[in-house]
């Protein structure tokens, strides 16, 4: 049983080994700490709201919405320090409170009302990026001198590679996820929650304060997400990061997590954001390639994990009705 | 008449709707005929309404089955691409308009093997060719927007019969023909059948693979006759925006059709109602002169007051109130006749 549940983190990491290789045949520059650098740092926004996902689908739940929060906290930060004379670190923590406020609220509606995760978060989804929209409809530039300084904040790695400090905070990010995933109680509740309600609930899990906790952790991912995001751009923009949700899903579940929750690890959704940003990668270094073939690919990985899940499924449905006596 | 009595929260708030817009700006109403064709802003509804309501006939038979298609932007997308090129290829209408709708039934079948034989959950095995669905477009127009000039496709996006425009009458005859088949046989019965449960509906001989494969089918084909609307109207393939986030849209008509996404009972004629009522937010906040950031907000407020209607707890606890005060009426009643 514990072999069948490590089994899709496995294929995960082998899977990103052997593209990594192939790539490495290719174009043996694509090993160096440069490549590997730009590769957390461009896909730093990505992983940061990825493991957010990665809690509510672990959960049994999904957060449309969390594309539009990362547009609405771009947009929110660079209006707020256009028009105003707050200091950014001021500014990050209002909007944390703002997000965090907003996955509350949704993991409350979910509760309350009973209804799918899926069509509240869309609400939420519209809602984010309706407000998004009224705060400014144009590209907004961030001129703070401070955040000239986290632009250029990074180590320089051997191989003249720069570890960025927004690259450094998605490795944090997902390091914190794995604690609360597999530390904690609450992560406990999080899996027995994925796993089947009435049999949580029978465990003595919250159910209500677990399903709003997990989407107030995603919406404080998306507004991290968000913070990241405005670094890297310089600029908050309410048209940016459409479909992002959908990325950050395609990442979880290739990093081996079922869609269905209760099952999956956080650190293969790192592995999973690390192997789409490998893919960009390659078709940048090929050059000949166009960028559409992205989309097709991760299409095609999505489906070769799913159709693995639901075989594992089938296999480990059959094995327990075979062993109907204790061996 | 029980049509009317379920169709009434809709119609009431299509009329609602319609009323606020006209206080606000006074012409919405005017129609006028020029050309031997009607115009005014009530016809452009009409009009501009078409993709949606097309892509809610057959998204409404998807969630009667307890299902969803979040494909079908995508879908729309992949179709006008393979229409465009056929036009440009100079294949001719016929063979572009027969591989467009082809298109739309493969990316259909595609979804209903998924989830009927394989057994995904439609949100997720729908979420594979919407991931997948505009890359595969954009290799079909390799890259750009693929435009043509033949008046012949035109003609189904901005061409006029009858007076009206001829999107407008796609998805009212899309409608009414699929309306027609299931209400006038037992497939619309069968398909519920599903929704509700489908082991059951299986065991009691409904043969629910192969009608889940026809009702993805089915949506699919209602994309691929959006996609022509949107392709034929604007000229031209555009491969990343066409249909983008209008599967959202059609869902947002069939739920405010009053369809349950729980799947079971289903109108497609309150789903169309659903759509004109999407449509005329649309219009009426551009006409108002608001500026088009509200739509969003207005959306989602909307999407909130249905979740509430919906909610099975909210009206479990409804059902409870009303019978505990009933209850203690009577109670009151039998209580107070003793002396």
């Amino acid at each position: 049983m514990i072999r069948a549940r490590m089994l899709p983190l496995g294929v995960t990491i082998a899977i990103f080994l052997v593209a990594w290789l192939l790539c490495w045949l290719q174009f043996p520059n694509i090993l160096s700490t440069r490549v590997i650098g730009n590769l957390l740092t461009d896909n730093a926004y990505l992983g940061i709201v990825a493991v957010g996902m990665t809690l509510v689908i672990l959960s049994g739940g999904i957060d449309l919405s969390v594309g539009s929060v990362i547009a609405f906290s771009g947009v929110f930060i660079a209006v707020t320090l256009r028009d105003t004379a707050l200091h950014p670190l001021l500014v990050f923590a209002l909007l944390l409170a703002i997000t965090t406020g907003f996955g509350a609220a949704m993991g409350l509606l979910i509760d309350r009302l009973a209804m799918p995760a899926f069509i509240v978060t869309l609400a939420g989804m519209f809602l984010a990026r309706g407000a998004a929209y009224m705060l400014s409809i144009d590209s907004v530039p961030i001129q703070h001198p401070f955040y000239k300084s986290l632009q250029s904040a990074y180590w320089l790695m051997p191989g003249k590679g720069r570890l960025t400090l927004i690259g450094v905070l998605m490795l944090l990010a997902v390091l914190a996820g794995m604690v609360i995933a597999h530390k904690t109680r609450f992560g406990a509740s999080i899996y027995a929650l994925g796993g089947g309600e009435a049999t949580a609930r029978l465990m003595g899990v919250r159910q209500g304060r677990t399903i709003m906790l997990v989407y107030a952790f995603s919406g404080l991912m998306a507004g991290l997400s968000g913070i990241v995001f405005s670094v890297y751009t310089g600029s908050g923009y309410s048209l940016s990061t459409v479909g992002t949700e959908l990325t950050a899903i395609a990442a979880v579940v290739i990093g081996g997590t079922l869609l269905s929750g209760g099952a999956g690890h956080v650190f293969g959704t790192l592995v999973g954001v690390l192997t789409m940003g490998l893919i960009q990668t390659y078709i940048v270094f090929d050059g000949s390639l166009s960028s559409w073939w992205t989309k097709i690919v991760i299409g095609i990985l999505l489906l070769v994990f799913i159709l693995l899940q639901k075989a594992l499924m089938r296999l480990s449905q059959s094995r327990l009705a075979q062993a109907g006596d204790p061996p | 008449m029980s049509l009317i009595g379920r169709l009434a929260p809709q119609l009431i708030a299509l009329v609602a709707l319609v009323a606020l817009v006209t206080a606000v700006f006074p012409g919405f109403l005017d129609i006028s005929l020029s050309d031997g064709r009607l115009v005014g802003p009530v016809i452009d509804v009409l009009k501009r309404g078409a993709p949606v309501a097309l892509l809610a006939v057959g998204m409404t038979l998807v969630i009667a089955t307890r299902g969803i298609d979040l494909s079908v932007g995508a879908t729309m997308a992949i179709c006008g691409a393979v229409a465009a090129h056929a036009i440009a290829s100079g294949w001719g209408l016929a063979a572009a308009l027969a591989l467009a709708l082809g298109a739309g039934g493969l990316a259909g079948l595609w979804n209903g093997v998924l989830v009927a034989v394989v057994g995904i959950q439609p949100f997720v095995a729908t979420l594979i060719l919407m991931t997948m669905g505009r890359g595969i477009a954009q290799l079909i127009t390799e890259g750009r927007i693929l435009t043509f000039t033949d008046p012949g496709f035109a003609f189904f996006g901005s061409g006029n019969l009858l007076g009206l425009p001829v999107p407008a009458w796609l998805w009212l005859a899309t409608g009414a023909t699929v309306a027609l088949l299931m209400r006038r046989s037992a497939l619309g019965l069968l398909v519920e059948a599903i929704g509700v449960n489908r082991r059951a509906s299986a065991l009691a001989g409904v043969n629910a693979t192969v009608l889940l494969i026809a009702v993805y089918v089915a949506a699919g084909v209602c994309a691929a006759l959006a996609g022509i609307v949107v392709t034929a109207d604007i000229r031209g393939a555009d491969a990343n925006n066409a249909g983008l986030w209008l599967e959202l849209d059609a869902i947002l008509a069939v739920v405010i059709g009053g369809n349950s996404l729980l799947g079971g009972r289903f109108s497609i004629a309150a789903s169309l109602i659903g759509a004109l009522i999407i449509q005329t937010i649309d219009t009426g906040i551009l006409l108002a002169g608001y500026p088009s950031e509200y739509n969003l907000v207005i959306k989602a407020g909307l999407v909130l007051v249905i979740l509430v209607l919906q909610s099975p707890r909210i009206s479990a606890r409804y059902r409870l109130w009303r019978d505990s005060r009933r209850l203690g009426r009577e109670v009151r009643a039998a209580g107070g006749g003793r002396p």
